[in-house]
């Protein structure tokens, strides 16, 4: 299954992927209509100390203690990625403890977000990848 | 004082209403000309830091930036230009030589753009390349002028080494030091990808890059940086540097600061010193000597490599080529005074030389002329933009070009001309790791191909309409180019015909 | 308007030639017929033809044939000539008026051995000799033209359609093992008489059908070793590449076929090694002499005769063959007008020289 991968030596710590997926997921047709004085809550995080840097999100874990944990079943696994139904999602946080990358968070909408690869957007395809400029961020089989 | 402020040359239009902060220009900037500000609470900018490098403008996710010339004026003055009078003011304040970096931007005529291509109407057919054979592998070096058969008649192959190219096009000399490892990495990789050629640049060849040896022409330049018998032994050529188009008279220059441990290794200099190299060889002041010097290292790869001699285009080329030919040179490679460079003096970039075009067309029938021209080949460099020069090139008499400025663009450079200061933000002309991390070979690697391959497509397309399928029938078939805007004696030293004759 | 060699004309062409391998005479009008069939392949602006074995009385000199514009020409050129050579015969080429060809200069041959002394004294082989004496009439005489100047054969060339000028030459009265015939059909050109084909140097003879893109390459290349492209033309300079890379390098005609018309490298690079290996410095060496743009080309010399077309054989050349005769012309009704029952017809691929030689000399000569 293709993955979005992290390579840290190419990580420029540019922060555009965390844009790129804030808008991606934001359901507006520009980035500037979607991310314009909006405080952005991305689901691809850079995490930086010093001179490295490089992205976090989901995983896409093969034995996923999120789904594991979920109490009310929003968490599924469909052909290997990790997706959330926000309807069923009842906000209760247990995912976004027991993660150990930290890849979930709070979302706007009140429920859980995490990094669901653009399949269910409009982009079909990890706009953070298409964004990076340095190919730091790969979706690729491996 | 005063009299030393120069309004900034370039100014940063940002579009706030598509500005979202993001702050990827602030982080990508190592001259830091922006910043959130947290009073305002937008993003802003300043100026007078910039270089115009196009890394802010390339990377903004909402196209909101965009950086224009400046209206800010001198009283207009067509002989005290704005360019003349700035840069009495920062001479007068520093008292130091003006350095600029990449070729001779000013604008002289460019004899490539007076140069028109034939092509081939009823009497002669063109030839498709996507449907028939169309040839550009060429071979580098000194052809023997006569045969010799065995006992039993057969010949016996009696060439001097060879370089075998898929592709007339090499990627000229650029030292580790002026550019970054990574850029290094990617012309290496990108020369064993394409069939052809990366030069060293006279900074010594990485531990790294060995595995590349087939495919690397490595350099002995004044400094003799850097150089030992396996630096020789594991190249596929050598080439002397006696000059440099863009600095023809003195010698490289590489700042204390960018001598990093892994360079003071791959130099073989201790770290933090100038590497400066003298303006002659100092055991070269004459052709005797370079004649020595070109058998010295023959000896030293016991006759298994050719030596390239590269001269900056002066005056009297055609006569320093013949000599050259003559000292047991395999090929001459001749840069025009429009070639880069990291760093040199501006008054010798923008004054000294002369133009590819015209020193390449002299040496050319000079060597004719004289009867020696297969006794060497002859690369062409400084300022082949696209295959259309290459091809012109080629007509005009050359083998090969060496390409450094248009390899350099591929991989992200924007020609700002500030690789002297070392913060090249696309990361080629520096050495700070934050910022060579930003070219990742993999991409340079695939753009690198990406060109020349495009070029060889656009080579073969134009040879095609001339109804040539060979590279070596367009080599100094002057036929085929027509000049145009040129006076009778620029067409007399080009060699060609004016347009409708 | 220029005359031909101030300006570079590009023609197209026809051409013929016929080689008996037993060494039989063949009378002049048979190769005549043959270049008739293809009238239309010619515009009436230049017309030739190449005979061996024609002159077996003066087999051992060199037969010079000239054009003079006038008697001051001739005059100078023949007391140069005098100076470097005995002459054993002299006279009038014998003509017959043709009304379709005008014009014509003062045509006259001379059989010739070199002055020992002066050719001694030049340091140089006789073949050198006489080539720069021919090259030194042809940039230096105003007015004054060789074109033929080898032993046992001789060239005849004119302003006209070819059948015309082999009447006008009257060359049913010449017989020889092989005949060479071209016809002209220039685009732009009240045309010339020396710029007509065959070109010749010494013994070896061009007659060329194309135009190739390599031209100037290989005139630059080739002018480097003293020869000089006076006529601009492609015959012209195909002839100095066959003369400098068989006469003066020693290279086989089939080698110099595979410089000149060399394999694509995708062929080299699938021959067995030692082949491979050849190809490659046959083609590297001489690089600059790989000639590009089509053309098909019959190379007469003694005792011997070439065909060969472009690599990707962008001009028409059919060989047949009928008992020891072979017959090469670019369109079959030349061959079949004057041998309607072959045993063979083939047309050579593209780079595949086609070589033929007396029987006697099988295995020697070039």
């Amino acid at each position: 299954m293709k993955r979005v991968y992290v390579n840290e030596k190419w990580c420029l710590g540019c922060h555009l992927c965390e844009y790129y997926c804030a808008f991606a997921n934001s359901g507006k047709s520009s980035m500037v209509k979607a991310l314009k004085d909006h405080k952005i809550a991305p689901r691809i995080r850079i995490e930086e100390r010093n001179n490295i840097s490089f992205a976090v999100s989901c995983r896409h874990c093969e034995d996923p203690l999120c789904v594991k944990g979920c109490i009310s079943g929003a968490l599924t696994i469909v052909d290997g990625a990790v997706h959330i139904d926000t309807d069923k999602c009842v906000g209760c946080c247990t995912c976004i403890l027991l993660c150990p990358y930290g890849a979930l968070s709070h979302s706007e909408a009140g429920a859980v977000q995490k990094c669901e690869l653009c399949q269910k957007n409009e982009f079909g395809v990890p706009l953070c990848v298409q964004g990076c400029p340095n190919k730091a961020i790969v979706y690729e089989e491996r | 004082m005063a009299v030393d402020f120069l309004y900034p040359p370039y100014e940063v239009i940002r579009n706030m209403d598509r500005c979202i902060s993001c702050r990827a220009c602030e982080r990508q900037c190592a001259n830091e000309v922006h910043k959130y500000d947290v009073d305002f609470g937008h993003m802003v900018s300043d100026e007078s830091k910039c270089v115009n490098c196009h890394r802010c403008v390339s990377l903004c996710p909402t196209r909101a930036l965009k950086i224009v010339k400046t209206d800010h004026t001198f009283k207009e003055n067509a002989n005290w230009t704005g360019k003349a009078i700035t840069e009495v003011y920062r001479q007068a304040g520093t008292g130091g030589v003006l350095l600029s970096s990449m070729g001779n931007p000013e604008p002289y005529p460019i004899y490539w753009d007076k140069l028109l291509i034939n092509a081939s109407q009823v009497t002669n057919p063109s030839i498709d390349p996507l449907r028939e054979p169309m040839e550009t592998r060429t071979f580098l070096g000194k052809k023997p002028g006569k045969i010799v058969r065995d006992e039993t008649g057969r010949l016996v192959p009696n060439l001097a080494p060879q370089l075998e190219l898929s592709i007339p096009v090499m990627f000229s000399a650029m030292s580790y030091g002026s550019i970054s490892y990574n850029a290094h990495a990617s012309l290496a990789r990108a020369a064993q990808a394409l069939g052809i050629y990366y030069n060293t640049g006279e900074g010594g060849l990485h531990q790294d890059f060995y595995q590349y040896g087939p495919n690397t022409i490595v350099q002995v330049a004044s400094g003799r940086f850097g150089v030992h018998k396996d630096y020789l032994n594991t190249a596929a050529a050598i080439e002397i540097k006696m000059g440099q188009g863009a600095k023809p008279g003195i010698g490289g220059h590489l700042p204390g600061l960018k001598v990093g441990p892994d360079i003071s290794r791959t130099r073989m200099i201790p770290e933090g010193t100038d590497a400066i190299s003298p303006a002659p060889h100092h055991d070269i002041y004459s052709i005797e000597d370079l004649r020595q010097l070109v058998f010295s290292l023959k000896e030293a790869t016991n006759y298994q490599k050719p030596v390239i001699v590269k001269i900056a285009a002066v005056h009297n080329v055609a006569a320093i080529a013949s000599g050259i030919a003559r000292s047991g040179a395999d090929i001459i490679a001749i840069d025009g005074y429009r070639g880069g460079t990291g760093a040199a003096p501006t008054r010798i970039r923008d004054n000294v030389g002369i133009p590819i075009e015209l020193a390449l067309a002299a040496v050319d029938q000079r060597l004719r002329d004289e009867g020696i021209r297969d006794q060497v080949s002859v690369v062409a460099a400084g300022s082949i933009r696209s295959s259309a020069d290459l091809l012109k090139a080629i007509a005009l008499g050359a083998d090969a070009v060496y390409i450094g400025t248009a390899a350099l663009l591929a991989l992200g450079c924007h020609l700002c001309r500030s690789c002297q200061a070392g913060k090249c933000n696309w990361g080629i002309a520096t050495q700070r790791p934050d910022l060579v991390r930003r070219l990742n070979p993999d991409i340079g690697v695939q753009r690198l191909v990406n060109l020349v391959t495009a070029w060889d497509h656009e080579l073969k397309e134009m040879m095609g309409g001339m109804g040539i399928n060979s590279i070596e029938a367009l080599r100094g078939n002057r036929l085929m180019l027509r000049g145009i805007g040129l006076n009778q004696k620029e067409l007399e030293i080009l060699g060609v015909k004016y347009a409708g004759e | 308007m220029l005359r031909e060699g101030q300006v570079r004309i590009p023609s197209g062409c026809a051409i013929s030639g016929i080689f008996s391998r037993s060494g039989q005479p063949i009378r002049g009008d048979r190769i005549i017929r043959s270049i008739a069939a293809m009238h239309d392949r010619s515009n009436g602006l230049g017309g030739g033809f190449a005979g061996y074995g024609i002159y077996p009385e003066f087999a051992d000199c060199y037969a010079f044939h000239l054009f003079y514009d006038d008697e001051q020409a001739k005059a100078q050129c023949e007391a140069l000539l005098e100076r470097r050579f005995e002459i054993a015969s002299m006279s009038k080429i014998p003509t017959r008026k043709q009304d379709n060809i005008h014009d014509a200069p003062l045509i006259w041959r001379y059989f010739v051995l070199p002055r020992k002394v002066p050719l001694e004294e030049s340091e140089l082989d006789e073949a050198e000799y006489v080539v720069r004496f021919v090259l030194r009439v042809n940039t230096t005489i105003s007015g004054a033209y060789v074109f033929s100047s080898g032993k046992n054969m001789g060239v005849f060339k004119a302003v006209g359609f070819p059948e015309d000028v082999g009447q006008f030459y009257r060359l049913e009265e010449y017989q020889g093992y092989c005949w060479t015939a071209h016809g002209r059909y220039p685009t732009n050109t009240p045309g010339w008489w020396g710029g007509a084909h065959p070109f010749a140097l010494l013994d070896c003879s061009v007659v060329h059908n194309g135009e190739i893109s390599s031209y100037d390459a290989n005139r630059r290349f080739i002018e480097m070793f003293g020869y000089a492209c006076t006529l601009q033309t492609d015959t012209e300079a195909i002839a100095y590449i066959l003369d400098y890379l068989v006469r003066r390098l020693g290279l086989t005609m089939g080698e110099a076929a595979n410089v000149i018309a060399a394999p694509f490298w995708s062929t080299i690079d699938q021959l067995p090694p030692e082949e491979k290996a050849r190809m490659t410095y046959l083609r590297n060496a001489f690089s600059s002499l790989l000639v590009t743009g089509p053309f098909s080309i019959l190379v007469g010399f003694t005792g011997g005769l070439m065909a060969l077309n472009d690599r990707l054989k962008l001009r028409s050349m059919v060989v047949g063959e009928k008992d020891d005769m072979v017959y090469i012309a670019s369109e079959e009704c030349a061959i079949r007008v004057i041998q309607p029952e072959l045993d063979k017809l083939w047309a050579p691929k593209g780079g595949e020289a086609v070589l033929v030689t007396l029987d006697h000399q099988k295995g020697g000569g070039r």
